[in-house]
């Protein structure tokens, strides 16, 4: 895909490379933004095979989670919409596999379906992040209670729980990696 | 769960993102697989002892440069498939390049000897095959292991594919460890034999990669 396909290209490839230089608020106006791309993407596919708004903000969800934490795959030279599109499909693909839905429905599509917005918002999934937390380490779960849940430092947090800040940091995103599977398994069940 | 939530928490505390991050781990696993590979070759069937005429040492290059060629090939779709978005299908049979480059050298040493009128079966079978299609997949396993780590901390999108290039790659680090035990000395040897287990790896690699390989 050419880089003009998607109009948003250039600036949501600065807000994800800022995100990757820790800057929060560009990550969060970032996944903001996906998620509405996602939506419309996910609501589309699966209005196709006859599956409700609700699965699909799962899949919203699920792959909030894989483009957070697999952002390191995405290299900075490179586009981000195709990234984007080929984490969305690989996860719808999986969701199809593991629910044994029909493939036969599923085109090929390009890229550019992406660009299918849907910018509800405040919806929510069938999935309960206090029954998915209770699935990781308690370490896992304290620091991200902590880090990510109650927004403290990574310092203070350390403190709290006792555990070096190299450790917090560890344990977050080994938490949210953890989480990201459960997410999966939770639906494949 | 609200996805607002969600987005909330995923962006509380954001750590940075080195860059280069799925290249060093790659980097990281091929030199684990290498110096294992050669470990249990030192530690089960040893290298080979005589090591004194040239022809010996020009056929352990020829070894070496099929495996390394299939390793440098191979790497380079594996970084790929780790990203996601960038794994590029048609250039894909330049893997095969090194298997046609030594199966047409293999033909024509064969056509060789019998225009000499030599035997083509011992050319063939050499006097170890069955040693060299067990060493290869066996010195394989570890750097497999590796490998597949790898891809697992990277994003493969095609897990059939990224596991059959994981079993290219360890299949060739194998045989370059079983190169330095290997005594037989003839193209068509490396053709069928090297070419036949590293086949045979990426095969199974292939079965495999759906499931290891899922996120």
């Amino acid at each position: 895909m050419d880089q003009a396909a998607h109009p948003n290209e250039q600036e949501l490839r600065a807000l994800m490379i800022s995100g990757l230089d820790g800057d929060g608020a560009a990550h969060r106006a970032l996944l903001e933004r996906l998620s509405g791309h996602l939506r419309g993407y996910f609501k589309h596919r699966f209005a196709r095979i006859g599956h409700g708004p609700m699965e699909a903000e799962d899949l919203v969800q699920e792959a909030l989670m894989a483009i957070h934490t697999r952002r390191h795959t995405y290299d900075r030279s490179q586009p981000l919409t195709p990234w984007v599109y080929a984490i969305a499909r690989y996860k719808f693909l999986d969701y199809l596999r593991r629910t044994k839905a029909s493939f036969r429905d599923v085109p090929i599509e390009d890229a550019t379906e992406v660009m299918a917005r849907d910018d509800s918002s405040g919806i929510d999934s069938g999935l309960d992040l206090e029954r998915l937390m209770a699935g990781l380490s308690s370490k896992a779960r304290q620091a991200i209670q902590c880090v990510k849940l109650d927004g403290l430092s990574v310092r203070e947090t350390a403190e709290k729980c006792g555990m070096s800040e190299s450790a917090v940091k560890v344990s977050v995103h080994r938490g949210l990696r953890a989480l990201a599977v459960l997410i999966g398994r939770e639906k494949g069940t | 769960m609200n996805t607002d939530r969600l987005i909330d928490m995923l962006s509380t505390n954001l750590e940075p993102v080195k860059p280069g991050r799925v290249w060093r781990t790659l980097v990281w696993a091929l030199v684990v697989g290498l110096v294992a590979a050669f470990g249990v070759m030192l530690a089960t069937v040893g290298v080979r002892s005589e090591f004194d005429s040239e022809t010996h040492w020009i056929f352990m290059a020829l070894k070496l440069l099929f495996t390394m060629s299939l390793i440098g090939t191979g790497a380079v779709f594996l970084i790929r498939s780790m990203s996601p978005g960038r794994a590029s299908r048609k250039l894909l049979p330049l893997v095969l390049v090194p298997f046609l480059v030594i199966g047409l050298a293999g033909v024509a040493a064969l056509a060789l000897a019998v225009a000499r009128s030599e035997s083509c079966t011992a050319m063939m079978m050499g006097m170890r095959w069955q040693t060299c299609l067990l060493c290869i997949p066996f010195f394989a396993i570890i750097p497999f292991a590796a490998l597949i780590w790898a891809l697992r901390q990277g994003a493969p999108t095609n897990l059939t594919r990224a596991g059959a290039i994981a079993g290219l790659v360890a299949g060739a680090l194998g045989a370059t460890a079983y190169a330095f035990h290997c005594g037989d000395d003839s193209l068509p040897f490396i053709a069928i034999w090297y070419g036949g287990s590293i086949a045979l790896c990426t095969f199974i690699g292939a079965m495999l990669g759906p499931k290891l390989l899922r996120w």
